[in-house]
Order: structure tokens, then C-alpha cells, then sequence
């Protein structure tokens, strides 16, 4: 197999992973002012995000180095077009970090109240934006050799804020799952009634992507020519399908597998649809920024191949290890002598 | 204003502000699993105090440091896009190994490191600062690989307008890069040292927690010491390097105009970047230029033209002030040391540290500012030209938009962090439990 389709594949690989981990955190904190009555609920929810959400938003950075070092004209591109968008997410996730992890560290009423604000908004604006970005991907940037024509408000078109609001609802329901399992009772009770709600605006979303993809988009073209990758879309459908029924069945843990591997697959398919491109021009195709056309050198690509086969399964085999280690379920007790940071 | 000028700026700014918190994080992770394996070793229960009072510092300046982090990656593609696309085939992949060698374990371990106290034992909680520490100091390895290669491009050819690799191994070893690693890396414990020496000044000074504190200093003082030794030695090698690959950079460093044999250096010197010389010179220590560079003749920039030399007065400034903390560390550090016995009654030099935390800090600053300033006008030293790495599709208006956002946001947090470091490093440790 060529190098560019290897490297292609990890791409989506990393974005994949990078929603399915991160996803729970940026859900976890949309619904957190929102699930929390008191102070200990509060607690909770950011004690069930605070020793993983650093090590997932690493899978962000690993996916832009990734597209930096194996298509750099992408790289260079797809972020100078998308400028502000791009500013925007990068100010939310900087002002995610800092309240997660300030938020413990308050004295103050005002304080609190900021910090809570800081891991509202810096979870809901990047779970909307990614998501956006990614829907005006699928379409197409309007860019040719010379530039770029876009503006931040065509990007805020139909089918961008349905991608949008696609993702954004996915990692509601998968952070309220993630809650669900980590938090004592009456708080995860309402995490999962939050999770079922917005299971059903999460489906009403992805029907409406898989027409709507159809009329904006030539994502479909790939699936046709070869039907046999049908079946990732389909399991796709089946995952949010079967997160749907675990939900209604009360079953959380088998409920948030499902719904990470519907994020997975949901990536994947898209991954699929994009083929060859990484960034098609809406202009015209000759322009698009290609997996070929776009990557590094064959050398390259094969240093970075040989990094990854030794390194990742060492990361991946550290951070299951850190998952299991803080899997349990937290109790009041463990909050009240948790250390102040 | 124009956006190169404006994405110079923006870079500028965010980079400095970015290593306000690296530095105390390559050193403080240290000194923090030193600590707890004295804790882990000996059982004595102060260590245990000191790994979490200083834990919690360290925690607090690490958040700041990992979020501005991101900005870094993501503005060279936003700002920078045709340096991005000349150089991403060898830059991008230094960038990439640090994500996947360093950030993972560093960011995983901290999680467990801060929420694992009652979860592991205490010899696998000391080993996951160990990691971070570890970590740490990798990822500014890997960082420095990229950085020395912009510095002294190597192991690449010019292929279809572009760099390309062809020895991944001459980039990784890179001699620039090595003495860059270490020489950051030093002041980064530097940084570190003096920090720990600082705030333990302050309680030894209100008398609080004196044999906590001392125990502090005492190996602030030793890591303080020994890191300023080393960095300024470190340092040597690299200016020799520097004269040896960038002679612009060195000739600004040192305002050389005229090409020089067994070249003397001016203790007193005054640039005069206009008229191509320096208004004053005196007190010359004879041959002293050529030894310390390790060449019999030195270039001046006058060998060079005016478009290809770099800002004089600001890297010549940087270069001497960075030099002259330098020494002072090693002074203040020794002093500290001498008198660790007593210090608790030195007032003086307590007052001295306390007020020295900022030093180290600084000189971090100005030894960037020697590097990246004395590169230009080259982004890619020698290869590609500042002026011709900007992104062609971000208009000057987007980049003042995000130029402004960055100082107002990164002001706060500076603002916010400095506050909490305070609030916490005044707050002492936990008490002892009885």
C-alpha cells in the first residue's frame, strides 16, 4: 500500500480518536452547569473529566503534527484559509484548560462563577466549530492556486451548522454517558436523562447529514463506485441506533462503547467520502489539496511510519492503563478528601 | 502595520508568553520527583508536604504552559503557511514525535500523578512525576531539533520549491540543536532553582515552616547552582557554534563591524547600527572575542549586506544582559549555598532571592530573543527569508483581530496565574498531621 493512503488513514485515525476521547470531555462540559445543583455535583463532573481530558486533547495536537509532518501543504493551507475559525476553537480550548483546571483552585464566588462560564463555553464553542469545519470540508473550500475566497460567515452555511450541530449533540450524549458511569447516583440519573434527550436531536441530526450530504456534497461518489464501504456507514447507523436502545434499556457502559464507536465510524465515513482529498475545492476539483499532491516524501512519510508502529502502542497501552486506573466510581467520600488541586 | 509585520508580532508575543511557564516546568518536575523519592526512601514526611505544597505551584504554572502550547502548533499553518509548506517535509515531523514521544506521557501522567494519591502506591505515584519529568525535558528535545534545524538547516536537499529530508538522523543530531537542548534546557533548571530558593526566602524571612523551608532551599540552592555552572559552560560551546554556522547572528551579538583578527572584547561598548560602527569602545580584553568563539578571525557584518544582517542593538543588548545575569546566578546560588547553615537569620540574601525570581525568567527571554532575533532576516537561517513564510490568504485585519485577542486573553491569564501562583506560594504547605 502507498505510504499516502497509510498516512491517510492514521489522519482520520487521530481525528477519530481524538472526538471519541475528547468528545465526552467537551459534552461533559456543556451539561456540567446545567446537571450540577450543588457544589459536590460540580465536583464531580470535573473529577470525572480531570485526569483524562489533558491526555485526550493531546490526540488534537498529534493530528495537526500528523498533518503537518505527512501533507504539510494541507497543513499550511487548511489552517491559513480557515484563520479565524481555527482562532476561535484555539481560544475555547485555552480557556477549557485553564477553568478545569482552575475551577478546584477558586476562593471566590466570582471566581467560580467565571470558571464555570470558561468550561461551558470552551466545550460547547470547539464541539460546534469542529464540526462546522469539518461539514464545510466535506464540501469543499472555495480556494483555487491563487487563494482563498471564503468568509467566516459562508462557513455558517445549512450544511455546515447541520455537521455542526451533528457533533455538537453527539458529545452531549457522550459526555452525559461518560458522567453517567463516573458520578454517585442522582447526578448521573440526570446525566442520562440529559444523554436521552439529546439522543433523539442527535438522530433527527444524522438523518438529516445523510440526505443532506447527498445534495451538498460528492461524498457519496466513493460509496457508489465501491459499495462494499457501505458497511462502515452502516455501522455507523447501527452504532447510534444501538447507543439509542442501551439508553432506553438504562445500560451506560454499553451505551458509551457504542457511542464512541459511532463517532469512530461517523469519522470514517467521511474519511471514506473524502478520498483522495483532504481539502476538495468547491472551484474546481483540480485544485483540491489531495493525499498525493499535498504529501510529504516518500522518505519522510516512511520515518514517521516506523515512529508511529513503535510509539502509539506504547501510548495507547500507558493511556488504557491510566483509564482503568480511574475508572471507578466516585463516591462523596472520595471528593470531600480529594487534595485541593 | 502589515500582516507580516503584524504575524511577527503575534509570534513574538505568544512565544514569549508561552516560555514564561516552560522553563519553570522543565525544572520544577525535577525537583518535585527528587522530593517525593526522598519521601518514598526515607519516610520522613516532609517531603511528602514538599512534593504537593510545591506540586501545586507546579500545577498551576503547568496549565498556562500546556494551553499556549496549542497556540504555537496551530500558528505556524495559520500565519506561517508558506514557511509550512517549504519546510513541513522536516519540521513537521520533530513537531509530530514531541506530540507522540513527550505531550501523551506528560499529560497522562499528570492526570495521574494529581489524582492518583490515594489510588496507587507511592512508588509508582513518585514514578509518574518521574515520567512527567522525563516528559518534560523530552519535548523540548524534539522541539529544539526543530528549532535547531531553522537555525542551521542540515540533512535535507531543494526539491520542487521545497526542503525535503533525505537523513533524518544528521536533523535529530544536529550539533545546534544538541547545545540548544541543553543550554534551554539548563536555564529551564535555572528557572527552577531559584524559584524554589525565592519563595523559601519569603517564609524564611516571616519565619514560617523553617525547617520545611530550608529543606527547600537547601536543594533549590544545590539545583540552582549546579544548573548555572552548566548552562553557562553549555552556553560557550553553543557561541562557538554560532560563530561557527550563523557568523551574522555572532557578529551582532558581539557589534562586530569590521572583519577582525585575534578580535578583543569591549567590556564598555555602545552600537551604532546607522553609521556602521560603535560610538564607544573601552576596556578591551585583548583576543578575548576570538577565544571565547573559537575562530583567530571573526567576520564583522560589514562582510555581509545591510539586508542580510539582523537587528544589532537588540541582539548585542539581549546577548550581554543574558551573559551578565548569567554570572550573577552563579553568584547567588554559591552565596545561598555557603550560607545555608544560617540562612534563616541572612536576611539579606534572603531578601536577594525573594527579589531574584523574575532574574532567571528573564534571561530566559533574552537568550530567545538572541536566537530569533539574531536569525533574521531568515526564518530558515540561510534557506528562506522571514518576509517570504507569511501566509498569503490572512489579511493584515484578521491578524490585528487576533493579534489584539491574544494580548487582552494571554494578558488575563497572565494576570489570573501570577495571582494564584501568589496566593499559593504565600499560603505555605499543608500543615502536619498529628
Amino acid at each position: 500500500m502507498e505510504f499516502q493512503i497509510i498516512w491517510f488513514i492514521l489522519w482520520g485515525l487521530l481525528w477519530a480518536v481524538f472526538f471519541a476521547l475528547d468528545g465526552f470531555d467537551f459534552g461533559a462540559g456543556i451539561l456540567y452547569p446545567f446537571i450540577s445543583k450543588n457544589e459536590m455535583d460540580k465536583k464531580a463532573v470535573i473529577h470525572a473529566i480531570g485526569p483524562v481530558w489533558n491526555g485526550n486533547e493531546v490526540w488534537l495536537i498529534t493530528a495537526g503534527g500528523a498533518t503537518f509532518a505527512a501533507f504539510p501543504t494541507t497543513y499550511a493551507y487548511m489552517f491559513s484559509y480557515l484563520y479565524t475559525p481555527l482562532l476561535i476553537i484555539l481560544f475555547a480550548l485555552i480557556l477549557r484548560g485553564v477553568a478545569v483546571e482552575f475551577r478546584p483552585k477558586a476562593l471566590t464566588e466570582g471566581q467560580k462563577k467565571l470558571w464555570d462560564f470558561g468550561i461551558f463555553v470552551g466545550s460547547f464553542v470547539p464541539a460546534l466549530l469542529f464540526g462546522v469545519a469539518f461539514g464545510n470540508i466535506f464540501m469543499g473550500l472555495p480556494f483555487d492556486d491563487s487563494g482563498y475566497y471564503g468568509t467566516l460567515f459562508k462557513l455558517l452555511n445549512p450544511y455546515g451548522l447541520v455537521v455542526g450541530l451533528l457533533f455538537l449533540f453527539t458529545f452531549i450524549v457522550h459526555g452525559g454517558l461518560w458522567i453517567s458511569i463516573r458520578v454517585p447516583n442522582s447526578l448521573a440519573e440526570r446525566a442520562v436523562k440529559n444523554a436521552k434527550t439529546f439522543w433523539y436531536l442527535q438522530a433527527v441530526c444524522a438523518v438529516l447529514f445523510l440526505i443532506l450530504t447527498a445534495v451538498y456534497t460528492n461524498l457519496y461518489d466513493n460509496f457508489i463506485k465501491y459499495p462494499i464501504w457501505f458497511i462502515v456507514l452502516a455501522l455507523a447507523v447501527l452504532c447510534l441506533l444501538s447507543t439509542g436502545f442501551f439508553i432506553m434499556k438504562n445500560r451506560r457502559g454499553k451505551a458509551f462503547v457504542t457511542s464512541a464507536l459511532f463517532i469512530i465510524t461517523l469519522v470514517f465515513s467521511g474519511v471514506i467520502g473524502l478520498y483522495p482529498n483532504l481539502i476538495p475545492s468547491s472551484i474546481d476539483p483540480k485544485y483540491s489539496l489531495t493525499i498525493f499532491n499535498s504529501s510529504s516524501s516518500l522518505y519522510t512519510l516512511k520515518i514517521m511510519t516506523i515512529v508511529v508502529i513503535l510509539f502509539v502502542p506504547i501510548v495507547l497501552f500507558y493511556q488504557a492503563w491510566a483509564y482503568k486506573t480511574f475508572m471507578y466510581k466516585i463516591t462523596e467520600e472520595e471528593l470531600k478528601k480529594e487534595e485541593g488541586y | 502595520m502589515d500582516a507580516l509585520f503584524l504575524s511577527r508580532l503575534q509570534f513574538a508575543v505568544t512565544a514569549a508568553f508561552h516560555f514564561i511557564f516552560v522553563p519553570l516546568t522543565l525544572g520544577l518536575s525535577v525537583l518535585i520527583a527528587w522530593m517525593e523519592t526522598k519521601y518514598v526512601r526515607t519516610g520522613d514526611a516532609d517531603y511528602l508536604r514538599m512534593a504537593k505544597f510545591w506540586g501545586k505551584l507546579f500545577v498551576i504554572n503547568f496549565a498556562l504552559g500546556v494551553v499556549t502550547g496549542i497556540t504555537m502548533e496551530f500558528q505556524f499553518g495559520m500565519n506561517w503557511a508558506e514557511y509550512s509548506r517549504y519546510v513541513g517535509d522536516i519540521f513537521g515531523s520533530p513537531l509530530a514525535i514531541e506530540a507522540t514521544l513527550a505531550f501523551f506521557l506528560e499529560s497522562t501522567f499528570l492526570g495521574v500523578w494529581i489524582f492518583g494519591w490515594n489510588r496507587i502506591s507511592p512508588k509508582l505515584h513518585a514514578l509518574s512525576i518521574w515520567l512527567v519529568a522525563l516528559a518534560t525535558n523530552l519535548s523540548a528535545l524534539w522541539i529544539l531539533i526543530a528549532n535547531g534545524w531553522m537555525q542551521n538547516p542540515v540533512g535535507y536537499v531543494i526539491n520542487a520549491g521545497r526542503a525535503e529530508m533525505v537523513d533524518f538522523w544528521a536533523v535529530v543530531t544536529n550539533p545546534y540543536a544538541i547545545y540548544k537542548f541543553f543550554h534551554t534546557v539548563l536555564s529551564g533548571w535555572v528557572v527552577a532553582g531559584f524559584f524554589v530558593l525565592g519563595i523559601s526566602a519569603y517564609h524564611l524571612l516571616k519565619a514560617n515552616e523553617t525547617e520545611f523551608f530550608k529543606k527547600s532551599a537547601k536543594i533549590g540552592a544545590v539545583f540552582a547552582f549546579v544548573s548555572s555552572i552548566l548552562v553557562a559552560g553549555i552556553g560557550d560551546f553553543h557561541a562557538k557554534e554560532v560563530a561557527h554556522t550563523q557568523p551574522t547572528k555572532l557578529a551582532a551579538m558581539e557589534s562586530l563591524w569590521e572583519t577582525t583578527k585575534n578580535a578583543p572584547m569591549y567590556l564598555l561598548l555602545v552600537p551604532d547600527p546607522a553609521n556602521e560602527r560603535n560610538s564607544v569602545e573601552a576596556i578591551g580584553i585583548p583576543s578575548f572575542l576570538s577565544i571565547l568563539a573559537g575562530k583567530e578571525e571573526i567576520k564583522g557584518l560589514e562582510e555581509f549586506p545591510p539586508s542580510e544582517r539582523p537587528p544589532v542593538t537588540l541582539t548585542f543588548i539581549s546577548f550581554r544582559l543574558m551573559v551578565g545575569l548569567g554570572f550573577l546566578f552563579i553568584i547567588l546560588s554559591l552565596w545561598a549555598l555557603i550560607k545555608m547553615k544560617t540562612i534563616e537569620n541572612q536576611k539579606t540574601l534572603l531578601r536577594l532571592l525573594l527579589w531574584s525570581i523574575p532574574l532567571p525568567y528573564i534571561a530566559g527571554q533574552l537568550g530567545w530573543i538572541v536566537a530569533e532575533v539574531g536569525r533574521q532576516p531568515w526564518i530558515v537561517y540561510g534557506l528562506l527569508k522571514t518576509a517570504d513564510a507569511v501566509s498569503k490568504s490572512v489579511t493584515t485585519g484578521q491578524v490585528l483581530a487576533s493579534f489584539i485577542g491574544f494580548t487582552l486573553f494571554y494578558g488575563a491569564l497572565g494576570i489570573i496565574d501570577i495571582y494564584l501562583l501568589a496566593k499559593f506560594a504565600r499560603k505555605g504547605p499543608e500543615p502536619k498531621e498529628v
